[in-house]
Formats: structure tokens, sequence, C-alpha cells
């Protein structure tokens, strides 16, 4: 098998798993400290991506400018979904939380077919069908800039929760929820702005997303399945985890579908998924409970 | 009203009454209703909604040929076959008295084994694996060619294609989806391209790949690194899509695409979501007869019903799927009754010559296929579908290699 086929098929996947590695991380942030695990994650990326089309189709706004509007109004959205509707919800047994998501999940899904329809929709921007060669080696330009974009978002997000005080308070509820409730922190607040970061996430991946695939109502279900196997073979709750299992899944499907056949790809995750949960079940970069 | 009038009614309301219980209704005057089902959602969406067309035509244009009246009972399959299966039990609980569609081999495995559960007469529009009818189903009909027909008459335009072109491809790869229909049409290719010959190419790889799937780099890339010099696809429609536009990220430029019988390449949103891209890629299928009266009336009627829509973009779509209405229809003329043995029997004695797709008559064999439907080959120039071979039917000169191929040292 000729060595550059290897590299370009290894490269895409390291570039989509960056991706992917950002909307995981939207879910890992969530779960670290809201303990909620949100079964709307690939519903809410799907909007994020409709978002980007809409706004593509009525001002011609670049997927990378519809980055700004749209994780403002995720966060605004994401905010005031935890502070009212899953809230309530933080007490309960885990059932309820997942039997309240799964249904948020379903709303959104039918909300899109009755908005949207079916159909297919994407973006076309002049760059998307562009690729930069190296040799024999091929860099997908689209994919490229998504790759850069996510891990400046990551790099951002790692930042925010490690020198800001409103990601330090974060992070303190994350730790111990009673301890930040004795210091007087308001974590009701510090839940809802923590939901809100990580829907801000999903739709900056949204909007990356869009230049890599078709959208349709339907592809919200696949990405939350996607979204969990990667918070669980980097580890629920690490946010390196949750981009360490989105390159490696993302590579690991490439390497599969070369190597096996291309039907195999999601076969492999999978399978990576249960060596994980054998040998190491709290995730690559997970910490023991 | 005096006595005898009075046991007159009496008796023509009686008899009547007991009729209806078992669902016997005399032709004339009644509508036929026919359950509908096709993929309007999921990943076949596109061409679940362009056989619709078809299908809302249908009661309008038939009425006009043959008076009978229809009545559509329209059910979303969402491409799913489980799903399909359902829907079929659902339309056939609600009083549909044949069911027609689906555009999937795996959908119309499913609905074949209801409508024989039910004794319900099942017209598939297009649906190409063969074992569909060879189970021994008594409900079953096609009108629409298998996959070994589709293939067979889609290898045999290629050699016809590099004849017309002057050009003596050597290799080619060979992709498919990997569902009911990309099977059935694999295991044609496999089957056939030993014993044809004089086709001078042979299939240096086979890649198969997920119709559903929203990335196809490393298929492209595995086909890209055999250096075949033709591409012989077996896709849908998204995919189509998504794999033309990799090639182009790839910077791959083969001599061609070329579909041995499947859909996909000549679509309506094939065209709107690639632009120029759509270009020269050329597929083997059934096609209809532009010329042909039945053509002129579904023609004048979707300009009337759909004044946005272009039949040349949905042709064989609205094609096939206004024909298995339409047999289901000159069956309950003939058979005068809703019965559901009396219409089956009608429909196996079908034999309409008045058709829109390129053939013979219809007229099933006892296995319930209709045999004889032809291909042609239609290549995308300038954005729409052009019929390029057989020379007599040809609209254009085939062009291959397509603008853009670049020939190896």
């Amino acid at each position: 098998m000729p060595i550059d086929l290897i590299f370009n098929v290894v490269i895409a996947g390291v570039l989509t798993g960056l991706v992917y590695g950002l909307m995981a991380l939207g879910l890992s942030v969530i779960f670290g400290v809201v303990r909620v695990v949100n079964f709307a994650h690939g519903e809410m990326m799907t909007i994020a991506m409709y978002a980007t089309v809409v706004l593509f189709a009525a001002w011609k706004l670049d997927p990378f400018l519809a980055i700004f509007p749209a994780a403002l109004a995720f966060f605004v959205f994401g905010y005031f979904l935890q502070s009212t509707l899953i809230n309530p919800f933080i007490t309960r047994p885990e059932h309820s939380q997942f039997m309240l998501l799964v249904a948020v999940a379903i709303i959104m899904v039918n909300g899109l077919l009755m908005i949207f329809g079916p159909t297919a929709r994407n973006v076309q921007v002049d760059y998307q069908l562009e690729s930069w060669e190296l040799g024999k080696i091929l860099f997908d330009k689209a994919r490229v800039y998504a790759a850069l974009t996510a891990m400046a978002t990551s790099a951002a997000l790692f930042a925010f929760f490690k020198f800001s005080r409103p990601g330090k308070a974060i992070r303190a509820c994350a730790d111990n929820h009673l301890g930040a409730k004795v210091v007087g922190l308001n974590v009701k607040h510090l839940y809802a702005l923590t939901f809100g970061i990580g829907s801000a996430c999903v739709a900056v991946a949204g909007c990356l997303m869009v230049l890599l695939v078709d959208v349709t109502p339907v592809l919200g279900p696949a990405y939350t399945l996607l979204a969990f196997v990667i918070v669980i073979v980097g580890g629920l709750g690490s946010m390196g985890g949750a981009l360490l299992g989105g390159v490696l899944i993302g590579v690991s499907e490439a390497v599969a579908g070369l190597f096996i056949t291309p039907s195999a790809k999601s076969m492999v995750s999978f399978a990576l998924l249960i060596l994980v949960l054998l040998f190491r079940p709290q995730g690559l970069l997970g910490r023991k409970s | 009203m005096d006595r005898r009038q009075f046991n007159k009614t009496l008796a023509a309301a009686g008899t009547l009454a007991s009729l209806s219980p078992f669902g016997i209704v005399r032709a004339q005057g009644a509508k036929l209703k026919v359950g509908v089902l096709l993929p309007r959602s999921g990943t076949q969406a596109f061409i679940g909604q362009s056989c619709q067309f078809g299908a809302d035509i249908a009661p309008a244009v038939i009425k006009q040929m043959m008076g009978v009246d229809i009545e559509l009972m329209n059910a979303d399959t969402e491409t799913n076959v489980d799903t399909a299966r359902s829907r079929a039990e659902r339309l056939i609980s609600e009083g549909a008295q044949v069911l027609v569609g689906p555009f999937d081999s795996g959908a119309a495995g499913a609905i074949a084994q209801v409508a024989e559960q039910k004794g319900v007469p099942f017209v598939i529009n297009i649906a190409a694996a063969p074992q569909i009818t060879e189970q021994g189903y008594k409900y079953t009909f096609r009108n629409f060619p298998t996959a070994v027909d589709l293939v067979r008459n889609g290898l045999a335009l290629i050699g016809d294609l590099f004849q017309a072109t002057s050009t003596v491809p050597r290799t080619a790869v060979f992709m498919h989806v990997n569902d009911t229909f990309g099977q059935a049409m694999a295991k044609g290719v496999g089957g056939l391209m030993p014993r044809l010959t004089q086709l001078p190419f042979k299939i240096v790889d086979t890649i198969s790949y997920d119709p559903a799937a929203k990335d196809l780099t490393v298929e492209v890339a595995k086909a890209k690194a055999t250096g075949a010099d033709f591409l012989l696809l077996v896709c849908r429609l998204n995919d189509a899509i998504i794999l033309r536009r990799e090639m182009v990220k790839q910077r791959w430029n083969p001599m061609g695409i070329i579909g041995p019988g499947n859909p996909g390449m000549y679509e309506n949103q094939f065209y709107s979501a690639l632009g120029k891209l759509s270009e020269h890629c050329i597929s083997n299928v059934p096609w209809y007869n532009p010329k042909a009266e039945l053509t002129k009336l579904i023609e004048a009627q979707m300009i009337k019903q759909f004044p946005k829509e272009k039949l040349m973009f949905h042709a064989l779509n609205v094609g096939f799927t206004f024909e298995s209405i339409m047999i289901a229809a000159d069956a309950y003329k003939r058979a005068r009754t809703s019965n559901s043995k009396e219409l089956t029997e009608a429909i196996r004695q079908t034999d309409i010559k008045n058709r829109m797709m390129i053939g013979g008559p219809i007229k099933f064999n006892a296995k319930g296929q209709v045999e004889g439907i032809g291909s042609a080959a239609i290549q995308n120039l300038n954005q729409r579908p052009t019929v390029v071979l057989p020379v007599a039917a040809a609209e254009a000169k085939p062009v291959f290699p397509v603008p853009g191929y670049v020939k190896k040292s």
C-alpha cells in the first residue's frame, strides 16, 4: 500500500478528529461539572449546523464568521435551558434526566424536520473544494481551517477554566459541590454558565462540521452517540481526554476504512470503546472515581 | 312508495350491505385506493420526493386516459426497511387495495412479505434486487429490471461507449453502496464481468461503502490510489454528491464516472448541489421515451401541478411510479372490482403497450416480473441528462474521456 495514501488518510482522520473532539468537549464539560449527561448534544450541534446554513444563505456569512453569533446564541440558549428546564432535574434519578433530555432531543429533531424538511443542506464556500499539495500529500483546506479553529477554541476553553475567576469557580463546583456552596459560590448560576459554555462549544463544532458534511435533521442521534464514544474513550469529564478521544476515533475510523473496509469504520470505533471499557473504564485520561 | 318498490329498494340495500363487509366494491363509480410507499425522508428523500411527483400526477392523467378514479394513500418509509414494513401494514389496515412503491430493494422485500401475508397486490415501481421476484410471491409484481438485467444492459452500453469514442480504458475501480440494491448490483457485476470478454478493462479493486456515509475521504483516497482509468460507480444520490466533491478535493481526475444502472447522477438534486461538477457523469439506466403519447400527457400534467419542476430531471422516478399506478388502475378497470384476488389476477394479465418508459409492453411473466426493459446511456451535458447512446435515440455525442482527464505517463 503506498505510504502517501496512508499519510493522506491519517491526516484527514486527525483533522476530522479534532472537530469531533471539540464537539465532545462540550459534552464532557457539562458532565464534568453539572453531572448531567446531555442526550440532546448531537441534536444541538445539528441546530448549529442549520443556523450556519441559514446565515450563509441569507447574508453569505462564512461559517468561520458565523461561529461568533452562533456561539453567543447557543450560550444564551444553553444557560436558560439549564436554569429553567434541567436544573430542577439535577437532584432527581438519572433515568428522569435521561428521559428529559431524550425528549428535548426528539423535539429538536422534529422541529428541524418541520422547519427545514428532510433534505440535506450545505454551505458552498469557495475554498471548500480546494486543497494544498505537499508532494503527494494533500491537505483539504476546509478541514485544516476547521481543525485549527477547533484547536483554538479548545485552547481558549482550557485558558478560561485555568485562569479566569468564573472558570476557577466552575472547577471548584466540579471538585466539591458542597464546598463550593459553603464558600458562597452561586452554584445554580455556575451550573447554568457551564451548560451555556458547553452549548457554545457545540455551536462552534456545528459551524465547522457543516464544512465537512451535509446537514439533515436526523443527523443528531448519530453525533450524540459519537460524542459519547469519544468522551468515554477519552475519559468522561476530562477536557484533554475529549480532544484525545476525538483524534483517536477520527484516526481509527480512517485507518480501519483503509486497511479493513470502509463499511467497517464504525465497527472499529465501537471496538475501541469496548477495549477502553474493559481495560481502563475511567477512559484514557479520566480519573478514577 | 308502494310495497313492491319498497321491497326492491330493501333487496338492493341488503345486497350492498352483504357485499360491503367483504370489501367488494364494483369498479365503476368507486375509487381505487392506492397505498403509495416512498422514502420521502432520510437518505433517499430526494429520490422519494421525485417519485412522489409521479404518484401525485397519476390520478388526473389516469382519469383522463382510463376514466378510473384513484385515491392515493401516501406513506413515508423514511428510508428504513422496518418503517416500510409497518407503513405497509398500516396502509392495508386503513383500506389500501393495492400497494405501490417503494424505490428501494430492502423496503420492497419487506413490503412484499406484508402484501403476501395480507393478500394485497403490490406493484413495485423501482427496486432491482433479483430475489424479490424469486420467492414465489403471488401478490408481488415488478415493472423494473432486475439488478442482473440492469448490469447486463449497463455493461453492454459501456462497451458501446468505448467504441463510439474510440477509447480503450484498461482498468476500472468499482465502488458501490453496501445496501441491498448495491450488493445485488455488485453481485451482477462480479458475475457478468468474466463473461463479457469484449470489454477491454478489468476491475482492479472493489470498494463498498455505507449509503448513509457522511464522509467518503478514505473511500476516494483508496480508489484514487488504484490508478484506475475510470470509476465504475453504483451509488445513491447523497453519497454520489459527497463522492463527487471528494474527488475534486483529492484532485482525482479519472477518464470518467460511469454508473452501470443506478440512480444518483441524473437526479435534479445532483445538478443543483454540484453545478458544473455534475458534468459528464454517465448513467446507463432505463429511460423514458420523450416522443411517447403518454409522456406528453404526463409532462403536461406535471407542468400544471408542479410548474417549477421539469420532467427530464425526474423522468425515471416519475415514469416508473406513474406506470405502477397505471398498472393497478388498468387491472381495476378490467377486473371491475377491488377484491384483492380478482385484482391480483387482473394485474397478472396486464398487457399495456402505451407506456412512457423505453421497452416492450408491460407484461408480467410467471414470477411477476416485466422483461425487456432496455437502458440508455445518459450523460450530464450542460447540466441536464442527455441521451448519448444508443445512437438511434441519442441527443448528443458522448464525451469520453471527460475534460480535465490527465493521461498518465
